[in-house]
């Protein structure tokens, strides 16, 4: 059995700043009152390492030409990118309180017209990935540097469009595409497994012609090293990061609980469960 | 038509950096000259049009201007949530290209014939339609979308089209086009039909001395509505035509605009088209035309029922 299929050696204890990302994410669930609660904990580390180390990225100038683009093509985990792009000023905290309500700009899935730092409207499954490998071809044509990180949701990756577009950014050797996959083994329905079993997942994108690693997915360490090698990296060819997570990642109710994939409303006891958590 | 329509766009590439042609999977050698020109702006990506669009997507989101090409229904049925989210809701200035628009593919069956195409692009937000009449007319619109800041699906027919428009006709996004000028009789007609709709109109002159006129509509999204206001309010009767089905189409569009702006008029307009059905024979554009009552002496049935029943 693979090492990061064992869930023991996910157990990751959070620190303060993963501690404080996921409070920003509470705030958006219970100020919204609803949310996909589980996709968004997973992938928090993942959003944490690129926006605190590597993503270039100015809040001042969201056209910046040299920016790196970060697309978060499973657009239902956006609460993890809405609480990452308030950390790094984009908007303000307060915003988080209204998530999905009347007249706000932030939804249950994110709109690039409308929340500073979103590049792509996603939310329909298998749209960022394309979009991603577009931009990176068009970063190629340009010889332009910035490099384009796109985050699919292992559920996702059922979609026909992720792996058209693997065969696309393949063909084109684009170099400069970083795919993460957010392997926390849960989708809409149940367990991955049950629903469409991915394994052998590193044999496929091997075999779509992906430079491919695997992590433990919450680790700061390992999402920093495997970053730290991309940079470096000259294989001519696209890559993608497996990263091996827990949905529902800090909350000891919902970690790889289905039922935690969206929630629609929150009873008192579990408001203050999610509060005690991070505590 | 065809042919002119990738001359121009080859034209364009040439000069205009920005230019991108990404294909599916089309012919050996289709725009060859495009690729040995401008290979770094050339791309054949194979039988994957939801990311080509998805593709095509980002390359405009970055600052090109893809023209996207592959054979119409795969170019709107097969990618159509891709179009609707990438290409609309971003309102990004992709041209699409559908090759035989309509009922050009009519030996390979319903598979490949595009008779809903027009119904299902207009409900989209931001997207706007064209659907030339012959080549002298492709030869404007190509280079009239460079500037327009939206999506943009363009129905290409079969290629050997008789040419109806002068050769320095002017296309402009959003306007119709007086192709024979008379107020109390009309034909308003899109694409191809309106070779037909001319031919019907001359021989109600000619044989029937029935004065009517025909309006051209090379966009049907947006609508040319100054037009119809003015057309539809001095005619006595007014005949739609379109290779299109009738559901959601052309005719369709003209009715909903008079319905909601010009009611006591809508009593007027009469719809040719395509019955709610799947194409069930082959052979060839003009029999099925033919087969369905898309022709010349059915338009003029039509015009001269309605003018009888007056």
């Amino acid at each position: 059995m693979n090492k990061f299929l064992n869930k023991k050696a996910l157990e990751i204890k959070l620190d303060d700043r993963s501690k404080y990302l996921r409070k920003l994410i509470v705030q958006a669930l219970i100020g919204g009152g609803r949310g996909h609660m589980g996709s968004a904990m997973s992938l928090v580390e993942i959003l944490r390492v690129l926006y605190d180390k590597f993503v270039k990225f100015d809040p001042k100038n969201l056209k910046k030409r040299n920016r790196d683009r970060l697309i978060l093509s499973k657009g239902h985990g956006c609460l993890a990118l809405y609480s990452i792009l308030v950390d790094k000023k984009f908007f303000s905290k307060e915003l988080l309180n209204n998530t999905s309500k009347t007249g706000s700009i932030l939804g249950g899935h994110p709109e690039y017209s409308k929340v500073p730092g979103v590049e792509v409207s996603t939310g329909a499954l298998g749209h960022g990935m394309p979009i991603a490998v577009g931009m990176s071809l068009a970063a190629k044509i340009k010889k332009e540097k910035h490099k384009i990180y796109v985050i699919v949701g292992d559920g996702e990756i059922n979609e026909g469009s992720i792996w058209e577009s693997a065969l696309a950014a393949s063909k084109h050797n684009l170099s400069n595409l970083k795919v993460f996959v957010d392997y926390n083994k849960i989708q809409s329905y149940g367990f991955t497994k049950e629903v469409v079993d991915l394994e052998p997942l590193i044999d496929k994108w091997k075999s779509f012609g992906f430079d491919v690693s695997e992590i433990n997915g919450h680790d700061i360490k390992q999402l920093t090293k495997n970053l730290v090698e991309f940079k470096k990296n000259k294989k001519n060819k696209p890559s993608v990061t497996i990263c091996h997570t827990i949905k529902g990642k800090g909350f000891y109710f919902a970690e790889n609980n289905p039922y935690w994939h969206h929630k629609n409303s929150f009873s008192d006891e579990e408001i203050e469960e999610l509060n005690n958590c991070l505590e | 038509m065809r042919r002119t329509c990738f001359e121009t766009v080859l034209k364009l590439q040439k000069k205009n950096k920005k230019i991108i042609f990404v294909g599916s999977d089309l012919g050996p050698g289709f725009m060859k000259h495009s690729k040995d020109k401008v290979p770094e702006r050339f791309f054949m990506e194979g039988v994957s049009e939801q990311a080509i669009v998805g593709m095509s997507a980002g390359l405009a989101l970055e600052g090109y201007l893809p023209f996207v090409n592959t054979i119409a229904t795969f170019l709107t049925r097969r990618c159509f949530e891709q179009i609707v989210i990438d290409l609309c809701h971003h309102d990004l200035p992709v041209k699409l290209i559908g090759n035989g628009g309509g009922l050009v593919y009519a030996p390979l069956g319903p598979t490949h014939q595009a008779i809903e195409d027009i119904s299902i692009l207009r409900t989209l937000p931001n997207m706007t339609i064209l659907a030339p009449c012959d080549a002298n007319e492709m030869r404007s619109l190509i280079p009239a979308t460079l500037k327009w800041p939206h999506p943009i699906y363009i129905r290409l027919s079969r290629g050997d089209e008789p040419l109806i428009t002068k050769k320095n006709h002017k296309f402009v996004i959003g306007k119709s086009v007086i192709i024979k000028r008379s107020e109390d009789f009309i034909f308003l007609s899109t694409g191809i039909t309106s070779r037909i709709a001319l031919n019907a109109s001359k021989k109600l002159d000619q044989e029937y001395k029935v004065k009517s006129g025909v309006i051209h509509f090379p966009t049907i999204k947006p609508l040319d509505t100054q037009t119809l206001v003015r057309s539809i309010k001095k005619a006595k009767k007014i005949i739609t035509v379109e290779e299109n089905v009738l559901a959601g189409g052309f005719g369709s569009s003209v009715l909903e605009f008079c319905s909601d702006h010009l009611k006591e008029h809508l009593h007027k307009i009469s719809r040719v088209g395509l019955k709610d059905a799947f194409v069930d024979d082959y052979g060839d554009q003009s029999s099925l035309l033919n087969k369905y009552g898309i022709t010349e002496a059915k338009l003029v049935n039509k015009m001269l029922k309605l003018i009888k029943n007056d």
